[in-house]
C-alpha cells in the first residue's frame, strides 16, 4: 500500500508540511519538524530508487486517473536518480541548518523560512518525477517563487535585489517554457512526456519547432547556463549559507534535468542532434561557459561569488558532456549533476561555517583560517580538490567520462579544453587555500573557534560522500549510464 | 600470487607508514626531540618494510594487490617489481640520513614551522612510495599529484615573497604539464588500451596508428613535469628557495626521481620498448633530451648561487635517464634504473654540502668559497666525491650507470647520443671541479669586508666557523661514502636493475 | 493575408510578448518591470485560450444539441497559470517593498549607485 504510493508521498508529504510549519511557529520545533519531513523524504527517495533499478520505471497515476488523460508521476532511472539527489542534499541541509539559519534569520522569521525551505523542496521533486509537462512547470514555479523568497531572506540588503533580479529572469524562463509547452499541445493534444514523445509528427513541423527553441531558451534560463546565468552570481552571494548550499547544489541541477527531458523524452536525440544543431550549438557555450566564467572566478575576492562563478562554469561541464549525445557524454552530465550537487553543496556548507564565525567570505578575511577551523578548511580543500577533477575525487570521475566521450568523438581538442578548464579551477581553488594555509592571519583579527558539530558534521557527510564516490563509482556511474542509455532510446 | 608471503598489507604499509605518522608528528609538536625520534623511527621501519619487499622480488616474486576499483578497468593497485623497488630502496634508505640532516640544519638555521615541515616531509615520502609501487597509471598519477601538492609548503617554507613566487612557478609547472598533458595522456591510454596496469611488454602495441601512439609518447614524457625535460624544468631551480634537506631529498631524489621513473615506467610498461623504439617521435624526444642535457649543463656553468648550479646539473643528469628511456633497449634501461640510484647518492651528497655551507658559513654563492676546504675539510672532501661522481669518474657509482647508458646508446647506434653524454662530461667538470679547486687550493679572501655585509648576518658571516653541525656532517659522509660504496659493490642496484628487463622476458 | 487575418490571434500574443518583454528589460524601475512581466505573461494566456478555441464552439457542457465545443483544457490550465501569475506579482511587490525600505527608491540605477562604494 505505502509502497504503491511512494511517487505521491515523495511530493505530498513536504507540500503539507509546509503550512504545519505555519502552525508550529516556535523556531526550534519548527527546524525539529522540517528536518523530520526531510528525512522521511530521503528515506522515500533511497526506496524508491531501489524500486526503481530493481524492477524498472515506476508510472503512478494520480487520483487513478490513467495517463495520459490523467497526470502521472514516472519514475525512470534518470528521475530515480535526480530526486534522491534533491532529497538527500535537503536532509543534509537541514542538519547544517540548526546552527546557520538561527544565526542568519531573525527569530521571527525562521518559521517562515523553514515553510517556503519545505515548498521549495516540494517542487523541485515534482519537477523530478511528474511525467506531465504543463505540472512540470507548476512545480517549477513552486520551487522558484519559494527560492526567491529564501535568497531574499539574506543579511545584506542586496540580497533583495538580487533575488528581485531572479525573479525577473527566472519568471521570463519559465513563461519560455510555459509557451513550449502550450505550443507542444496544440501539436500533439498531449501534455503527458511519454506520450508527446509518440505523438510529435516526423518531420517536426514548423510549430513544435518553435516550442522547442522556446524550451530550450526557458530552461538554459533556469539553469543558468551562460550567457544566460547573469541572475546567479548574485543570488548565490546573497543569500543565506544553508539556501546557496541547499540551492546550488539541487535547483540548477533540476533545470538541467528538464533540459535532458525535453531534449531526450519528448524531442528524441534525432531531432534534437540531428535534425537541429542542438548540439552545434551547445557546445561553444559550453566551452565559453567553462572558461569565462572560470577566468572571472579566479578574480573574485568573495569566495562565495568565487564558487557562484564555478558553479557557471561546472554548469558548462554538464552541458558540454550532454551536447555529445553519447552515452559517454550524457553519462558525464548526469554523474556530474551529482557529483557537484555534492560538491558544491560541501563547499557552500564549508563557507557557510566560515562566515558564521568571521561575518564575512572575503577572501583576505579568511587568511590563516587553515590553523583556527581545521576541519572546516580541511572540507573545504577537499571538495576544492575534485572542483579541478583530482583523481580519487568525485569530480575526476566526472572529467574523466567527459574526457573519454571527447575523444569517442575525436573531439581531441575539447578534450584538452576540459582538461585545461581544470587547470583553471586549480587556479581560482587554489587562491583560497594559498589564503587559507599560507598566510598569516590578518593583524588585529579576532581568534575564531572551530564551527559548531551540526554544520561541520552537514559538510563532513557531503565531502566524505564525494570522496567515497571517486573511490567507488560503481552506484553514480551505474544509475547514470543506466540513465543515459534510456534517454538516448538504447534500453526501454 | 607468487607473492604468496606477501600479505596486502606489506605492500599498502610502506605507503602508509609516513602518511600515519604524520599525525603523530603533529601531535609530538610542541616536544620537538620526540617528534624527531617520531621521524627517525617511522624512517628506520620505512626502510625495514622496503627491504622486506625487495627480499622477494630478487627471487622474482611480483607481489601485487588491487585495493579498489573505481570503474571497470580503473583501479588503485599496487605492484613491486624490481624498478619501483629500487627507487622505493633509494628514496626510503636516504630518507634516514636526511632526517638527521635535518635534524641539525633545521635547527642550527632556526627555522619555523619545523612540525609542519616534518609532516609535509613525511608526506612526499609516503606519496614516493607510492609512485615507487603504484601498479598502474592511475595509482601512479595519484600519488604524483599529491607529492606535488605536499611540497609545495616545503619550497615555500620560508614564507618570503621570494620564496612564494618561486612556489608560485614550482606549482605552476608540476601542475600545468601533469593536469594538461599527462592526464590527457592516461585517459587516452585508457580509451585506447582499456586498461592502465603497467604489463611488461606494454598495451599499446597496435590500438592506434604509430604516428597517433608517437603523439602520446610525446604528450607523456612532457606531461611528466618532474622529470624536467627542457622546456618544463623551470620548477626545479625555482624550488630551490627551499631549506636545503628539502633540495636534497625531495628536489635530487623523491620527486624528481618520481618523474624520470614514470618516464621509465611508461617506455617499459605502458608502450613497451619494441613499440617505443619505432615511435617516430621517439627520435624527437631523444633530442629533446640531448638538447636538455647539454643546455642545462651550459647554463650550470653560469650560475653563481651554488644550488642553483646544483639544480641545473640535476636538470641535466635527469635528462640521461629520459634518454636512457628513449633508446628504449634493454642495456639502456638498465643503465637509466641505476642511475636512478646512483645519481640519488651523489646528488644528495652535494647539496647535502651546499647546506652545510650556508650553516657553518652562511655563503650561498660559489664565488664566496675559496678556500673554504680548509675550513670545512669533511664538507668539502665529500663534495669533491659528489662531483666526481657527477662526472662519471670511477671509483664511483656515477662511473657504472653512465657506462650502461653509454653501451646502450652504442647498441641503438645512436652515435648523437654518445657524444652527448661524452660532452656533458666534460661539461659536469667544467661547473664542478672549479668549486672543489677554490675550495681546497685557493687562499680564503681578505674576510672582513665592511662594506658587503651588514648587520648580524655580516656579523656571523665574518666570525671564524668551522665545521657545519655534527649530525649534517655526519650525513654528508655517510651518502658520500655510500657513493664509492656503490661503485665497489653494485651488486643489489644491478642485479635488481637487470631484473626489469629480465621480468619482461 | 492569410497569414495576418487568420492567425490574428497569434499576432496579438506576440505583439503582447514583445511589449512586455520590452518593459522589462529596458525600464529601471522595478514597479514597470513587475507590469512589463505581467503583460508578458498574459500574452501567453491568451496565446493557450485562443488556441483551445473552436470555431463555433460553445463551453463544454454536455447537454442534447450540442456537438461542437471549445477545448476546456488550456483554460484549466491557464487558470493555474493565472494563479502561479498572480503569486509572482504579489512576491515582486513584496519585494519591491523590501527594497524601498533598505534603499529609498525603486529605480534600478540608484540601487546600484548606492551598493557601488559598498
Amino acid at each position: 500500500m505505502i509502497t504503491e504510493n511512494l511517487p505521491i508521498l515523495l511530493v505530498v508529504i513536504p507540500l503539507l508540511a509546509a503550512p504545519l510549519c505555519v502552525l508550529l511557529r516556535q523556531p526550534t520545533l519548527v527546524w525539529g519538524f522540517a528536518t523530520l519531513v526531510s528525512w522521511m523524504v530521503f528515506a522515500i527517495s533511497i526506496q524508491l530508487l531501489i524500486l526503481v533499478l530493481q524492477d524498472g520505471t515506476i508510472s503512478y497515476a494520480i487520483g487513478d486517473w490513467a495517463p495520459p488523460w490523467g497526470i502521472e508521476y514516472r519514475i525512470d532511472p534518470a528521475s530515480a536518480f535526480m530526486q534522491l539527489v534533491v532529497a538527500g542534499i535537503g536532509a543534509v541541509s537541514m542538519v547544517f541548518a540548526a546552527k546557520s539559519v538561527p544565526h542568519e534569520i531573525p527569530e521571527r522569521r525562521i518559521y517562515l523560512f523553514y515553510t517556503m525551505y519545505l515548498l521549495c523542496l516540494t517542487g523541485l521533486l515534482g519537477i523530478v518525477v511528474t511525467g506531465d509537462a504543463f505540472n512540470l512547470f507548476v512545480f517549477l514555479e513552486i520551487s522558484s517563487l519559494s527560492s526567491y523568497v529564501l535568497i531574499s531572506l539574506g543579511h545584506d540588503r542586496r540580497a533583495l535585489t538580487a533575488a528581485f533580479q531572479y525573479l525577473i529572469m527566472g519568471t521570463l524562463g519559465a513563461t519560455f517554457i510555459l509557451i513550449g509547452v502550450g505550443l507542444l499541445y496544440m501539436v500533439t493534444g498531449t501534455l503527458n512526456i511519454a506520450d508527446l514523445s509518440g505523438r510529435l509528427p516526423e518531420p517536426a513541423p514548423r510549430t513544435s519547432l518553435v516550442a522547442f527553441a522556446f524550451l530550450t531558451v526557458g530552461t538554459s534560463l533556469k539553469l543558468a547556463l551562460f550567457p544566460l546565468h547573469l541572475w546567479l552570481p548574485n543570488a548565490y552571494t546573497f543569500a543565506p549559507s544553508m539556501v546557496t548550499a541547499f540551492l546550488a547544489a539541487t535547483a540548477t541541477k533540476v533545470s538541467v534535468y528538464i533540459l535532458l527531458r525535453f531534449f531526450f523524452t519528448v524531442f528524441g536525440v534525432d531531432v534534437a542532434f540531428f535534425d537541429l544543431p542542438v548540439g552545434d550549438i551547445l557546445l561553444p557555450l559550453a566551452i565559453v561557459a567553462v572558461f569565462a566564467a572560470s577566468t572571472v572566478a579566479i578574480f573574485q575576492e568573495n569566495v562565495k561569488r568565487l564558487l557562484a562563478y564555478s558553479s557557471v562554469a561546472q554548469i558548462g561541464y554538464m552541458i558540454l558532456g550532454i551536447s555529445f549525445a553519447t552515452v559517454n557524454g550524457l553519462t558525464a552530465g548526469i554523474v556530474h549533476i551529482f557529483n557537484h550537487a555534492l560538491i558544491k553543496g560541501g563547499l557552500f556548507m564549508a563557507l557557510g561555517s566560515v562566515f558564521l564565525r568571521l561575518g564575512t567570505t572575503q577572501i583576505d578575511a579568511m587568511a590563516g583560517l587553515g590553523r583556527q577551523m581545521p576541519l572546516t578548511m580541511a572540507a573545504f580543500v577537499a571538495g576544492g580538490l575534485s572542483l579541478v577533477g583530482i583523481p580519487l575525487t568525485s569530480g575526476f570521475i566526472s572529467k574523466w567520462y567527459l574526457v573519454t566521450g571527447a575523444l569517442e568523438k575525436g573531439w581531441w581538442l575539447v578534450a584538452i579544453l576540459v582538461v585545461l578548464g581544470s587547470l583553471l579551477a586549480v587556479i581560482y581553488v587554489w587562491r583560497v587555500i594559498e589564503a587559507a594555509y599560507f598566510r598569516p592571519a590578518p593583524a588585529g583579527a579576532a581568534q575564531v573557534k572551530e564551527a559548531p558539530l551540526a554544520m561541520l558534521a552537514a559538510t563532513w557527510v557531503l565531502i566524505g560522500a564525494n570522496l567515497y564516490f571517486g573511490i567507488d563509482s560503481t552506484l553514480t556511474v551505474g544509475t547514470a549510464s543506466r540513465a543515459a542509455e534510456v534517454l538516448l532510446g538504447l534500453e526501454i | 600470487m607468487n607473492g604468496a608471503a606477501i600479505g596486502a598489507w606489506d605492500i599498502c604499509l610502506p605507503v602508509l607508514l609516513p602518511m600515519a605518522a604524520t599525525v603523530l608528528i603533529g601531535l609530538t609538536g610542541r616536544w620537538p626531540n620526540l617528534r624527531e625520534a617520531v621521524t627517525l623511527i617511522t624512517s628506520g621501519v620505512l626502510v625495514y618494510l622496503v627491504v622486506g619487499l625487495i627480499q622477494p622480488v630478487f627471487e622474482g616474486a611480483r607481489p601485487d594487490i588491487l585495493l579498489f576499483e573505481m570503474m571497470p578497468g580503473l583501479s588503485i593497485r599496487f605492484t613491486v617489481e624490481p624498478l619501483g623497488a629500487l627507487f622505493a630502496g633509494v628514496a626510503s634508505f636516504l630518507w634516514i640520513i636526511t632526517s638527521i640532516y635535518s635534524i641539525g640544519y633545521m635547527r642550527g638555521h632556526h627555522e619555523k614551522n619545523q612540525t609542519r615541515f616534518y609532516i609535509c616531509f613525511a608526506i612526499a615520502i609516503g606519496s614516493a612510495m607510492g609512485v615507487a609501487l603504484a601498479g598502474n597509471m592511475l595509482t601512479l598519477f595519484v600519488f604524483y599529484e599529491v607529492l606535488t601538492f605536499s611540497t609545495y609548503p616545503l619550497v615555500t617554507h620560508a614564507g618570503t615573497d621570494e620564496a612564494r613566487l618561486g612556489g608560485r612557478t614550482y606549482l605552476g609547472v608540476l601542475v600545468f604539464t601533469s593536469i594538461c598533458l599527462q592526464l590527457p595522456a592516461v585517459i587516452w591510454t585508457w580509451y585506447l588500451a582499456g586498461t592502465l596496469d603497467f604489463t611488461p611488454g606494454g598495451i599499446l602495441e597496435g590500438t592506434a596508428s604509430p604516428e597517433l601512439l608517437g603523439a602520446l609518447f610525446v604528450l607523456y614524457v612532457f606531461g611528466i613535469g618532474k622529470a624536467a625535460v627542457m622546456p618544463f624544468h623551470r620548477w626545479l631551480p625555482a624550488a630551490m628557495v627551499a631549506p636545503t634537506p628539502v633540495s636534497a631529498l625531495l628536489h635530487a631524489v623523491a620527486v624528481v626521481k618520481a618523474g624520470v621513473f614514470t618516464v621509465l615506467k611508461i617506455t617499459y610498461f605502458i608502450f613497451g620498448l619494441e613499440l617505443a623504439s619505432t615511435l617516430a617521435t621517439g627520435e624527437f624526444l631523444l633530442y629533446a633530451a640531448a638538447a636538455t642535457i647539454l643546455i642545462a649543463s651550459l647554463v650550470a656553468l653560469r650560475q653563481d648561487n651554488l644550488k642553483r648550479r646544483l639544480a641545473y646539473s640535476t636538470v641535466s643528469q635527469l635528462s640521461y635517464i629520459v634518454l636512457a628511456a628513449m633508446l628504449a633497449n634493454e642495456l639502456a634501461m638498465v643503465g637509466g634504473g641505476m642511475h636512478i640510484a646512483m645519481h640519488a647518492f651523489g646528488k644528495i651528497t652535494l647539496f647535502f654540502c651546499a647546506g652545510a655551507i650556508l650553516v657553518a658559513a652562511h655563503k650561498t654563492e660559489v664565488s664566496q668559497l675559496n678556500g673554504i676546504g680548509r675550513r670545512m675539510p669533511w664538507t668539502m672532501g665529500a663534495f669533491a666525491v659528489g662531483s666526481i661522481s657527477m662526472i662519471g669518474v670511477p671509483p664511483t657509482a656515477g662511473f657504472v650507470s653512465k657506462w650502461y647508458i653509454l653501451i646502450g646508446a652504442f647498441e641503438s647506434q645512436q652515435f648523437i647520443a654518445v657524444l652527448v653524454i661524452v660532452a656533458s662530461t666534460l661539461l659536469n667538470a667544467a661547473y664542478l671541479l672549479p668549486i672543489v679547486y677554490v675550495a681546497f687550493f685557493k687562499k680564503p679572501d681578505d674576510e672582513p669586508q665592511p662594506n658587503s655585509h651588514r648587520g648580524s648576518i655580516g656579523a656571523a658571516a665574518r666570525a671564524p666557523h668551522g665545521e657545519a653541525p655534527l649530525s649534517v656532517v655526519l650525513a654528508l659522509v655517510a651518502t658520500a661514502a655510500g657513493t664509492i660504496i656503490l661503485f665497489l659493490f653494485p651488486g643489489s642496484v644491478l642485479t635488481l636493475a637487470q631484473q626489469i628487463v629480465a621480468s619482461g622476458g | 493575408m492569410e497569414l495576418v487575418q487568420g492567425l490574428y490571434n497569434y499576432w496579438i500574443a506576440m505583439i503582447l510578448m514583445m511589449a512586455g518583454f520590452y518593459v522589462v528589460i529596458s525600464r529601471g524601475n522595478l514597479i514597470k518591470k513587475i507590469v512589463g512581466l505581467n503583460i508578458f505573461q498574459t500574452s501567453v494566456f491568451l496565446l493557450y485560450i485562443s488556441m483551445g478555441a473552436v470555431e463555433g464552439g460553445t463551453a463544454p457542457i454536455l447537454e442534447e444539441g450540442l456537438t461542437r465545443f471549445s477545448n476546456p483544457l488550456p483554460h484549466v490550465l491557464i487558470l493555474t497559470a493565472i494563479v502561479v501569475g498572480v503569486a509572482t506579482t504579489a512576491l515582486g511587490l513584496a519585494l519591491i517593498v523590501r527594497i524601498n525600505e533598505a534603499y529609498g527608491t525603486v529605480e534600478e540605477e540608484e540601487i546600484h549607485a548606492q551598493d557601488e562604494p559598498a
